[in-house]
């Protein structure tokens, strides 16, 4: 393990109340020292200039599809895990609806072994609530955990049995895990393809009501509040949302949630000419809800900034509006969007940083997410201002399906150290063979 | 060469030219033979629709055009073949314009980005179906000369009709006033951005109008809730003899077509003074006639 002196970072380390400019010290994969006056570099100590730059516990990714096993032409472990890098993400949360769902523990383990060979970040997986996320059966929720999984899942779809979904927060208090959910009431999205606003009626697309989402987070906390389990509301959207899960958190109960970057930067006109690049679910909603969802960031409301890396292919976008499947990449532009809200004077420094890290690592119950010694050396060196133009074709994602291409953003990824061990550095992997 | 997806992203001078146009269309008027001589436009219809598949074909062959007829029945489509596909392999055939009718809302759009030739859109999902608008402003123009002033009232089903979207963005074009009526379950939020006015009461607006313009009401509206049935639609929504008797004297009635009778409008309406409707189709030639004319030069 090579020991490695940060010398003359800004250090944002929420969770240790730091903000300032400090030396870090790594040795043996984890933080040693973090101190306010310079350190003395060990003999055949690596030393960072980090001069301007900010040094931050590496960002964890509580959503993010990896399409392995069975679409591999989407993304791979070993791909997710380059953009993840490449992002400044030190880990990432995979989701369980690939084909095979993971609903046993041989999936887990797949997932886990491609991830030690990719070797490049954490992989977390999230084991189905359901048996093949079909709404009916509990999966071995056990077995799941034992393998690995640190949160139940059946994103991409809802929970629409109700009786069903109090079972699961019952049973999964005895891992204490999360139930994290995916809230749309199939019955309200029914044929949609967009947020209902004027802009669907403009297009003539069938709308999807906020409350399918709002009606679902409603009915989840009461099943909550019975239970008393641990839910989290995987990518919220819209401020019916957020009201119900601030009130939810002021009177104690255990939710947790997460706002994908997409939703706080752009609107439902982003669909503009039936750009299927602009289609997700839920959908973007209205500017009154993007507006609700940064004072959600601001205030504590939002645990974590999770994107909800949905990679497709080229031809599952170049369709009908309709017929185009949901879902953007989102692994590498996160920190550039989550930095224009500190551009803009929305959020603090810190809150930014809180909602990559430190936010995500408590709401799962993860490694990392803080940098106090002893802590494990996850790190993401980033350059706050510089400035670069998206360019989907140079993603490290095998995927190009996003809204971003060409947009000017400002904050980069200059390094990304996982367990002390440099993956990331200056636009190029460092990948172990 | 120019597209036509929808009357939106047209200026009134434009939208007027286009219209002044038709007139020399009409019949009676110039040789036109001789205007899309040698040159194809193709029908893509994904939907089925003998009325506007036939007007397109009457006007292109009247412009000398040779018609291309492709439709999705029995076609490679169902196969798996992807809009765009079908699309390329049209072109390839060297269409001066290609039609489309599809099911989808901006399929059309999709379209004539990927293709070098003129797209018409012959009515995409529930976006827009802009010669209908044309032809309906057409009408009004002939019997009023201007649409300045007027009120134009849209009864139906809005949510679902490109035929009322593209009406509302041309009529307001034209300086008319739209008033849109339904029930609340079938207008969708949003319509005053587009210069609507929406109501449910029919009949407090019936007065208003200069003309009334019905929509097609699709019997599996019913079984979907957006309505309890179409007894209850007729009662509270037809066009029935005696509101059109409220009606101003002069006020005109349309119709799309093809009309449920005694749905949306009472056969003794469609087939009385007031109906514009069987005008309406005969204008249709003369306006798509304009409209491949401008969209093949
Ligand atoms: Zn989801």
């Amino acid at each position: 393990m090579t020991t490695v002196l940060f010398q003359r970072a800004r250090v944002i380390d929420p969770r240790n109340g730091v903000d300032g400019v400090r030396d870090v010290l790594v040795t043996d994969g984890r933080v040693a020292q973090v101190s306010q006056g310079p350190l003395p570099a060990p003999k055949d100590a690596r030393v960072v200039d980090a001069t301007d730059k900010w040094l931050v516990p590496g960002f964890i990714d509580l959503h993010v599809h990896l399409r392995e096993p069975g679409e591999e032409g989407k993304e791979t472990v070993l791909t997710g895990c380059r953009a993840a890098v490449a992002g400044g993400f030190t880990g990432v949360v995979a989701m369980p609806n690939t084909k095979v769902v993971n609903d046993s523990a041989l999936v887990t383990e797949l997932v886990l072994s491609r991830a030690r060979d990719a070797d490049l970040c954490h992989v977390y997986p999230a084991g189905a609530i359901t048996k093949g996320l079909k709404g009916e059966e509990l999966s071995e929720a056990g077995e799941l955990i034992g393998a690995g999984c640190v949160a139940l899942t059946d994103d991409g779809r809802p929970v629409m049995n109700a009786g069903l979904m109090r079972r699961v927060l019952q049973y999964a208090t005895q891992f204490d895990v999360p139930v994290m959910v995916h809230e749309e009431d199939l019955t309200l999205s029914a044929g949609g393809a967009m947020h209902e606003g004027a802009t669907s009626t403009r297009l003539g697309l069938r709308g999807i009501p906020s409350s399918a989402e709002v009606a679902m987070v409603a009915r989840d906390l009461v099943l909550l509040e019975e239970t008393k389990g641990r839910l989290h509301v995987a990518h919220v959207s819209c401020e019916g949302s957020v009201r119900l899960i601030r009130e939810a958190k002021k009177r104690g109960l255990r939710v947790t949630c997460e706002v994908a970057p997409h939703h706080f930067t752009l609107d439902d006109r982003a669909v503009g000419d039936y750009d299927t690049h602009a289609k997700m679910a839920p959908p973007l909603r209205s500017d009154v809800d993007v507006k609700a969802l940064r004072e959600a960031l601001v205030d504590g409301t939002v645990d974590a900034i999770a994107t909800d890396h949905a990679p497709h292919g080229v031809s599952d976008k170049l369709v009908e509006f309709e017929k185009g499947i949901n879902g953007i990449v989102g692994l590498e532009t996160a920190l550039g969007l989550t930095l224009a809200l500190v551009h803009e004077g929305v959020l603090t420094p810190r809150r930014a940083v809180e909602l990559l890290s430190d936010g995500p690592a408590r709401v799962f119950g993860l490694p990392g997410g803080h940098l106090a010694p002893g802590a494990p050396a996850d790190i993401t060196l980033l350059s706050p201002s510089e400035e670069w133009t998206v360019d989907a074709h140079r993603f490290y994602s095998r995927s190009r399906n996003t809204p971003f291409h060409g947009r000017t953003l400002k904050g980069r990824v200059t390094q990304t150290w996982v367990g002390g061990r440099c993956v990331f550095e200056d636009g190029q992997l460092k990948e172990s063979r | 060469m120019r597209h036509l997806l929808g009357i939106a992203g047209w200026r009134r001078d434009e939208l007027e030219a286009l219209l002044d146009r038709a007139q020399a269309h009409l019949p009676g008027g110039p040789d036109a033979s001789h205007v899309l001589r040698g040159r194809v436009v193709a029908n893509l219809f994904f939907e089925d629709s003998t009325r506007t598949r036939s007007s397109f074909e009457v006007a292109a062959r009247k412009l000398g055009a040779d018609v291309l007829n492709w439709s999705y029945a029995g076609s490679s489509v169902s196969k798996g073949e992807t809009l765009l596909d079908t699309a390329r392999n049209i072109e390839a055939m060297g269409p001066a314009v290609i039609v489309i009718r599809h099911r989808s809302s901006g399929a059309p759009g999709l379209v004539a980005r990927h293709v070098k030739c003129a797209v018409v859109n012959a009515g995409d999902g529930a976006h827009e179906h802009p010669s209908q608008a044309l032809l309906d402003a057409f009408t009004l123009r002939q019997r009023w000369g201007r649409l300045d002033g007027r009120t134009v009232l849209i009864v139906g089903d809005v949510l679902h009709s490109r035929v009322a979207r593209s009406n509302l963005l041309c009529l307001k074009a034209l300086g008319a006033r739209v008033v849109l009526c339904g029930p609340p379950t079938l207008l969708p939020p949003g319509l005053e951005e587009m210069g609507g006015e929406v109501t449910h009461q029919l009949d407090a607006v019936l007065p208003q109008a200069d003309a009334v313009m019905c929509l097609r009401l699709q019997t599996e509206r019913m079984s979907e809730a957006f309505l309890p049935s179409q007894r209850e639609y007729s009662r509270l929504f037809g066009i029935t003899p005696a509101r059109a008797e409220r009606m101003r004297p002069e006020a005109l009635v349309l119709h799309p077509g093809p009309i449920n009778r005694g749905v949306e409008l009472s056969p003794v309406v469609a087939d009385g003074p007031r109906s514009v409707i069987l005008e309406q189709v005969a204008n249709g030639v003369a306006v798509r006639r304009a409209v491949l004319e401008a969209c093949a030069s």
